[in-house]
């Protein structure tokens, strides 16, 4: 029996000035019936371009050449758009990241469905309610006949996810093609959609999983291809990649997730003070299976040293009957030099908390002290001769950047406040990005032409510039991949312990959280359900929440 | 995923491509060119004509174009090409000054609502509702009437006129920007609301105001040269553009080039300043989507 699709030597390039730049250089891929076959890369490696030329989706100008490309047997190397329009949907499924942007937020979820279910007059206007309904019912979408007719904002985003799901594998294709399927959702609720992928699988559907992120793939794939480069680097089944990986990469990939066996090492090599692009074109990494062992820095606890204390804590948004608690008597106490995780889905409450802690909400009730001192009681006023001790990393590096700024003034303006000025400030603004390893030459880059982890990166080095006594971190690894995070995490955890700031994490991430910090706090619905030293919180945990907070990681087991 | 890169990075502009993109769009040249003549009219009128635009002589009234009155003479035997010229001064004086006062009085009212919000914006908002109900060139004949006609009383009336436009951009943008990651971000960093104003909203409230000006300049112009010929701004004999053509009108019959010629200016000078606009409008949008 021939495989499902047979690729041989696959390239693609875009034209780019006068010469092509490749993206994906002499590809292989093959997928039987049946099998489940993940690409593992991080963001440019090429891995969502090979997916997208399964679909004749590469875009305009772009160039694919193959020695073989086989699908169902059939050459579609040379298939027309009439062609390509035939096989999508019908026999290969295409699944996006982001469920939010791939719906069309005018149209109604029985809409979109029919829209997949096709038409050709196959299908009576009953024959389409009814087959979507058992659609959405094969996604686990409860309640499908209140769901038909409403938008997808009304939906949540694990229910959003199934939707597109449900769009995907309407009219049954051979093969489905999940494109990050789960990056932008929570811990439980990527579970979820991970566990519908993994019934799909069971009952003999073919699936080709696209990834940044070895732990996801690692319950799913049969089969891994990591990417880098545009070039497949290792290949092999799943288990085996996880638990011998013969190429350094894989190997930096797999260091990369943080966990509990994570903590107290670097997950990435150091990116060294000259900064290379990428990791891979640092000459010390190759060649390096072993995992690399390197300890962090320690730390300095001072639990007498109260640098944070929050007490009773209330707040509610809106009023009268439409009046929300988003936080519910919260309270908790960050030692100096202490790293303090909030964990909690979106909608605990724990970006209020942050900015409460900040300064830039007032409580409705109880009240935050700073080193001992008052803090949210008093006035914008009083409070802003010591905003200098309190600084934040917000998720969004760029959006926290004013776009007419560049590298040095955003770093050097957070100086303002301790009013260093001229060359004092200018060599305090080269020893922090010095720190995150970003050289002179950045001074007067804009933030716009840096990736994602160079501006995470100038964000950590504006908000260690002032030394602070307190770092309020809201999500600040949740947009990287995984081998960017890895780094982030490394560059964060050297300066507060070099430092001795104290740290306040906000993270949905509870790998992130194990990794970096040394008691957390649980929230789920405006309340703190647990609290306590990360060790025993997540091998121990009391109560029912965070156990299924735990059991919803995926990981390398 | 950012693989599918194609698009060209924003390069610097260097002289060829400025000549190979004007000479691609024709009409934008040619306002351009005109534009300069215009401006160079306006700073330093005797470099384009030597005759006195005030002096009457009364031998030489009524004199159809010819090589030593390239406009002709008016009745009073001026050289209009002389008039038009010297009243340019006038008329883009006006506009300028209009749209000066309209932009800088809208863009702080504006900032003032988005910034204050609640009963402060609530105020400014319902006034800026009341001046925009009226047309623009009425609400400018209503407020001459209690200011009496010149020049000053010309330029007031119609700034207030075109506040609205100015002020409901600014506001609208003040609201999106005062949200925004960098500033609370940079309140953290303990600024002075002054001093958060001015360096990271203002700036980007502001970004629309200069297009909007230019876009509004040919309006004020047009505005200025019809009260003109109303009678409402500066009075004879100042060549104004409007006003030579309502006195151009009582000869249309037998001396067209009285009337004709400033009206072929007010119409060119507006027309190449709404092109010039609409272009940096669309560059500015095309700028943002990137």
């Amino acid at each position: 029996m021939t495989a499902l699709i047979n690729i041989r030597n696959l390239t693609i390039g875009f034209p780019k000035g006068h010469e092509a730049n490749v993206v994906v250089r002499g590809l292989d891929l093959t997928i039987h019936r049946g099998e489940s076959v993940a690409l593992v890369g991080e963001s440019g490696s090429g891995k969502s371009v090979t997916a997208r030329s399964l679909v004749g989706l590469t875009g305009q100008g772009a160039s694919v050449t193959a020695d073989v490309f086989d699908i169902d047997g059939e050459n579609a190397l040379n298939f027309h758009e009439r062609k390509w329009r035939q096989l999508r949907g019908s026999k290969i499924g295409f699944v996006l990241q982001d469920a939010l942007v791939s719906l069309d937020p005018l149209r109604r979820i029985s809409q979109q469905v029919s829209d997949a279910l096709g038409n050709g007059g196959l299908f009576s206007r009953r024959d389409i309610h009814d087959e979507s309904l058992t659609l959405l019912n094969s996604v686990g979408i409860p309640n499908p006949v209140q769901r038909l007719p409403q938008y997808p904002h009304q939906l949540s985003g694990g229910l959003r996810q199934r939707a597109l799901i449900a769009t995907a594998i309407a009219r049954e294709p051979a093969l489905v093609i999940a494109d990050e399927p789960t990056t932008a959702l929570d811990a439980t609720v990527q579970k979820q959609i991970l566990d519908l992928l993994a019934e799909r699988k069971r009952a003999g559907n073919t699936l080709l999983l696209i990834s940044h992120d070895l732990a996801i793939v690692s319950r799913l794939a049969d089969r891994v291809l990591v990417m880098r480069n545009g070039e497949v680097v290792e290949e092999g089944p799943t288990a085996e990649i996880l638990s011998a990986p013969s190429h350094p990469y894989t190997r930096q990939l797999l260091d990369a997730i943080p966990s509990a066996t994570s903590r107290g090492y670097r997950l990435a090599p150091d990116l060294g003070s000259v900064v290379s692009s990428s990791p891979a074109e640092n000459p010390a990494v190759i060649g390096q299976v072993e995992r690399l062992k390197v300890l962090l820095p320690a730390k300095s606890i001072d639990p007498k040293r109260k640098m944070l204390r929050v007490e009773h804590l209330s707040k509610h948004y809106g009023s009268g009957a439409a009046a929300s608690l988003v936080v519910n008597d919260v309270s908790f106490d960050l030692s100096a030099g202490e790293a303090l995780g909030i964990v909690g889905e979106s909608g605990s409450g724990k970006t209020t908390v942050a900015r409460i802690v900040l300064g830039l909400v007032k409580p409705d009730a109880g009240k935050v002290s700073i080193d001992g001192q008052p803090w949210s009681e008093l006035s914008e006023g009083q409070r802003r001769a010591h905003r200098a001790g309190v600084q934040l990393i917000a998720q969004d590096a760029l959006s926290s950047f004013d776009p007419r700024y560049t590298v040095e003034r955003i770093v050097g303006e957070s100086l303002d406040s301790v009013a260093v000025f001229g060359a004092e400030r200018r060599r305090r603004v080269l020893e922090v990005l010095d720190s995150v390893r970003l050289g002179p030459a950045y001074l007067n880059r804009h933030p716009r032409d840096l990736s994602g982890g160079q501006r995470q990166r100038v964000a950590i080095a504006r908000a260690f510039a002032p030394r602070p006594k307190l770092l309020v971190a809201d999500e600040p690894v949740s947009a990287l991949d995984v081998s960017i995070q890895a780094q982030v995490l490394d560059l964060l955890a050297e300066l507060q312990a070099a430092s001795g700031t104290s740290l306040l994490f906000i993270s949905h991430d509870l790998g992130v959280v194990h990794h970096l910090t040394d008691r957390v706090v649980v929230m789920k619905e405006g309340r703190i359900v647990e609290t306590g030293n990360v060790d025993s919180v997540f091998s121990a945990p009391r109560h029912s929440y965070t156990q299924s907070l735990l059991e919803a990681i995926p990981s390398i087991a | 995923m950012s693989v599918v890169s194609t698009g060209t990075p924003l390069a610097g502009f260097n002289g060829r491509q400025i000549v190979y993109s004007a000479l691609r769009r024709p009409g934008l040249l040619a306002a351009v060119v005109f534009l300069l003549i215009i401006a160079a009219g306006t700073s330093w009128p005797q470099l384009l004509t030597s005759y006195n635009p005030i002096a009457a002589d009364p031998l030489q009234a009524q004199l159809p174009p010819s090589a030593a009155h390239w406009f002709g003479t008016d009745q009073l035997g001026r050289d209009v090409f002389s008039r038009v010229v010297h009243g340019a001064r006038y008329s883009i004086l006006i506009g300028v000054s209009a749209v000066v006062i309209a932009a800088v009085v809208g863009s702080i009212l504006g900032l003032f609502a988005g910034l204050a919000r609640g009963i402060v914006d609530e105020a400014i908002t319902r006034f800026l509702d009341v001046v925009s109900a009226f047309p623009d060139l009425l609400l400018a004949l209503v407020l001459i009437s209690f200011t009496g006609p010149g020049t000053f009383n010309l330029i007031f009336a119609l700034g207030v006129a075109s506040i609205p436009r100015f002020a409901r951009v600014v506001r609208a943008q003040t609201f999106v920007i005062a949200e925004s990651g960098y500033v609370e971000q940079a309140r953290t960093f303990g600024l002075t609301p002054a001093v958060l104003v001015l360096r990271h909203i203002l700036p980007h409230a502001m970004a629309q105001v200069p297009i909007l000006a230019t876009i509004g300049l040919g309006t004020a112009i047009i505005g200025a040269a019809g009260l003109s010929f109303l009678g409402m701004g500066p009075q004879p004999p100042i060549p104004e553009w409007g006003a030579m053509l309502a006195e151009g009108r009582n000869y249309l019959r037998v001396a067209w080039w009285i009337g004709v010629w400033p009206g072929v200016a007010i119409t060119l000078t507006v027309i190449s300043v709404s092109v010039l606009g609409r272009q940096w409008q669309a560059a500015f949008e095309g700028r943002r989507q990137q």
